[in-house]
């Protein structure tokens, strides 16, 4: 029997040389994939739920930690003491479920609002908040605006401003890593945005010629900057993309962590056996801004918003766990107090950094040695640093 | 010693790094069987199979992306973009992820490659066939750039470059294909990146060039030797890192210098190579630091030896120069 969320191929009766267009077809044929509902209840095969309540709980907590470090960021840079920020909020079961359905030793090709992923994969908090800093502890040596991390010993990638550049490196990565022989799969997100951007077409079909073991997760969450996902692709759905590409796709319940882990578990399983990859299109909602340089308001009405705020992944999950008695009101607020707790110590201890990395780091790393113009142009820069102190002032016009 | 041309050294020394190190790997369209459009990549595939001689799907940008995820995982990818003119597709990837990586991870990733490409023009491909984009990628920190000019250094030089711990642009003069021919040692040697070569010594002006352009500048400084005009010609090899320090001696030497490439004139290399110049050896000049080069026109197919910068130009100019 077909079960709810086999829906990759197309029913034969379907098939033909001409097909009348017909709307909503394709939402038809990619339901969404959903085991837990708003209120809690588990709504899909309980066969199907692939997390014991330890790991739920587990993620329940990253997902905390991740909302209340996207909060505590858009008032860091309100108040003008960081530059820029990405948040996640709204979008977190998609971000953790997925990663979490991941091997340790598979490769996670971030977009650039996953940094949730990149502390599960155990990038310290403190790194990523000095990386929001640029700040002498940031692992990326103050090179990139915030949340552009990357974390090599959790093999989590580096992040690119261009969209979906990223997602033929998972494909070269998961090729590779068949070449060598290794088990590794590769997981990549992108947001609906960025199945606009050739990268997205390139990879996806190098992928499906090749069968790479990739798994592709769009993070639709409705919303490229201003534009909305309507005037971003003619498809109905994403999912139903992967079609063209002779691969399987699947439409998820991007607020459901058990259906996302469930949905990205199947396509990582998929991967492994060499049945090539998996495009999951993980319906979401951008319930803030794109970033901290974006105002919603100008584009979009608030009543659009509302309906998502009573689908948050967040209270969701915590319904589900107390149903099952696998959390108790005293502990959910332990673990909310802990968050507060941490991220406050984290912060002062990020803050403690020498606020700009070393000058010389400014020449490291563009080679594996640096050319001999680069020692020039760093000797140069110290002498006119040692000459006028405002060199290295961010007024340059100050005396 | 064999005899070679530039499309058999390089297919020497790809054959010979593939053997040597298992992670080298090349992908490109049609570099399989077919063994690539310009047949460098000739029995490769037949030696290492299709898992190391890869035909991907025709797609640059693709191709370069790929590469750059086989790098991150450990692999040596030599990518293969079929004409230069083709490469631009692939440019987001080359200057912002290639060129990139290492740096904005603060180290934690590189991505070494060699994307190999031929380039210029001179046998009739027109704008499309026919480009000699080298700056756009010289003016890209994080990136090196190797022009040979002949079957010895192409060789030396791709070896280099594999092994080299940063991405390499490695532009072949497709026009000197099969026309530059020379002794090639067997086995492997390394010519280093970074070293221009004097091929010629002389004290009346400085010619430099690179790749296709050496061998009209070789040929200008002959027929000026004839004329009683003794050239001192250096042949580049590599653009970045770039050999300061033989180009000033030279130049201190003769107070003349002539830079010739095939790229437009506005914003072309030779016009950093006259900045240098002219803030290293002002006070040793005799006469203005001269460009021949291609016009700022796309490369046209009917007028394109008019549009190259040939030995009789290089010739023109050297006269000029040295009588300034």
């Amino acid at each position: 029997m077909r079960r709810e969320h086999e829906v990759g191929a197309v029913p034969r009766r379907q098939r033909g040389n001409h097909r009348e267009w017909e709307p909503g077809r394709f939402v038809k044929e990619f339901p969404l994939y959903r085991l837990v509902a708003e209120d809690g209840e588990l709504v899909g095969a309980p066969d199907e739920v692939t997390l014991p309540d330890a790991e739920v709980l587990r993620l329940y907590r990253l997902m905390v930690l991740n909302r209340s470090l996207d909060e505590r960021m858009i008032t860091l840079q309100r108040q003008g003491r960081i530059g820029f920020y990405i948040g996640s909020i709204g979008e977190e079961a998609t971000i953790l479920g997925s990663a979490a359905a991941m091997a340790e030793s598979d490769w996670i090709f971030p977009c650039y609002r996953e940094h949730g992923a990149a502390l599960m994969r155990g990038m310290p908090l403190v790194t990523f908040l000095c990386d929001l800093f640029g700040n002498a502890g940031d692992a990326m040596k103050g090179r990139q605006m915030p949340c552009h991390e990357a974390w090599r010993p959790g093999r989590f990638t580096s992040i690119s401003s261009p969209i979906s550049t990223q997602i033929s490196h998972a494909v070269g990565a998961a090729w590779a890593a068949r070449l060598k022989g290794d088990a590794m799969v590769a997981l990549t997100y992108f947001g609906e945005g960025g199945t606009s951007a050739h990268d997205f077409h390139t990879g996806l079909n190098f992928a499906a010629v090749r069968k790479i073991p990739v798994v592709f997760v769009c993070r639709n969450n409705g919303w490229a900057i201003s534009v909305p996902r309507e005037r971003q692709t003619g498809s109905e759905t994403i999912a139903q993309k992967a079609i063209a590409y002779g691969m399987r796709g699947e439409r998820v319940d991007g607020n459901d962590l058990l259906a996302v882990h469930a949905a990205t578990r199947r396509a990582r399983e998929r991967a492994e056996a060499g049945e090539g990859p998996t495009l999951l299109e993980c319906v979401t909602y951008r319930v803030e801004g794109h970033s901290t340089s974006d105002d919603p308001r100008a584009y979009r009405p608030a009543e659009l918003v509302e309906p998502w705020k009573k689908r948050d992944p967040i209270l969701r999950m915590r319904r589900y766990l107390v149903r099952r008695g696998a959390l108790a009101e005293a502990e959910d607020e332990r673990i909310r107090a802990q968050v507060r707790e941490e991220l406050q110590r984290v912060l002062k201890e990020a803050e403690a950094f020498a606020p700009k990395p070393p000058l010389e780091s400014l020449f490291e790393d563009v080679y594996a040695e640096p050319l001999p113009q680069l020692r020039e142009q760093l000797a140069e820069l110290e002498a006119a640093v040692a000459a006028d102190p405002r060199v290295a002032n961010p007024r340059h016009s100050d005396a | 010693m064999p005899t070679m041309n530039i499309i058999q050294a390089v297919n020497d020394a790809l054959r010979l790094e593939m053997r040597r190190d298992p992670d080298v790997v090349v992908l490109g369209e049609d570099v399989g069987k077919f063994g690539g459009v310009f047949r460098a990549t000739q029995g490769l595939q037949d030696e290492f199979g299709a898992d190391r001689v890869m035909d991907t799907p025709l797609a640059e940008g693709g191709i370069v992306g790929t590469a750059v995820g086989m790098a991150l995982y450990g692999l040596r990818p030599v990518p293969e973009i079929q004409f230069a003119d083709f490469i631009f597709p692939a440019f987001d990837q080359i200057v912002n992820e290639v060129a990139k990586y290492r740096y904005r991870s603060g180290g934690q990733y590189a991505c070494p490659m060699v994307i190999r490409t031929p380039y210029g023009g001179g046998i009739k491909g027109g704008h499309y066939h026919s480009q000699s984009p080298e700056t756009h990628f010289v003016h890209t920190a994080g990136l090196k750039v190797v022009v040979p000019s002949n079957p010895y250094d192409a060789k030396g030089l791709l070896i280099s470059a594999i092994r080299d711990p940063d991405p390499v642009l490695f532009f072949e003069p497709k026009r000197m294909y099969r026309a530059a021919k020379g002794e090639v040692p067997q086995g492997e040697y390394v010519v280093p990146i970074g070293q221009a070569r004097v091929t010629r010594e002389g004290r009346a002006v400085t010619l430099v060039a690179w790749g296709s352009m050496w061998h009209e500048v070789d040929q200008a400084a002959r027929e000026a030797e004839a004329e009683g005009i003794d050239c001192e010609v250096i042949d580049l090899r590599s653009l970045q890192p770039l050999d300061t320090g033989t180009l000033v001696a030279s130049v201190k030497k003769t107070g003349r210098a002539i830079v010739v490439h095939e790229a437009p004139r506005t914003c072309g290399f030779g016009a950093e190579l006259a900045a240098i110049l002219q803030e290293r050896c002002f006070l040793h000049l005799e006469a203005p630091i001269t460009r021949v080069t291609g016009f700022d026109t796309p490369f046209p197919y009917t007028l394109e030896m008019e549009y190259l910068p040939r030995a009789p130009r290089v010739l023109k100019a050297i006269r000029e120069v040295v009588s300034y």
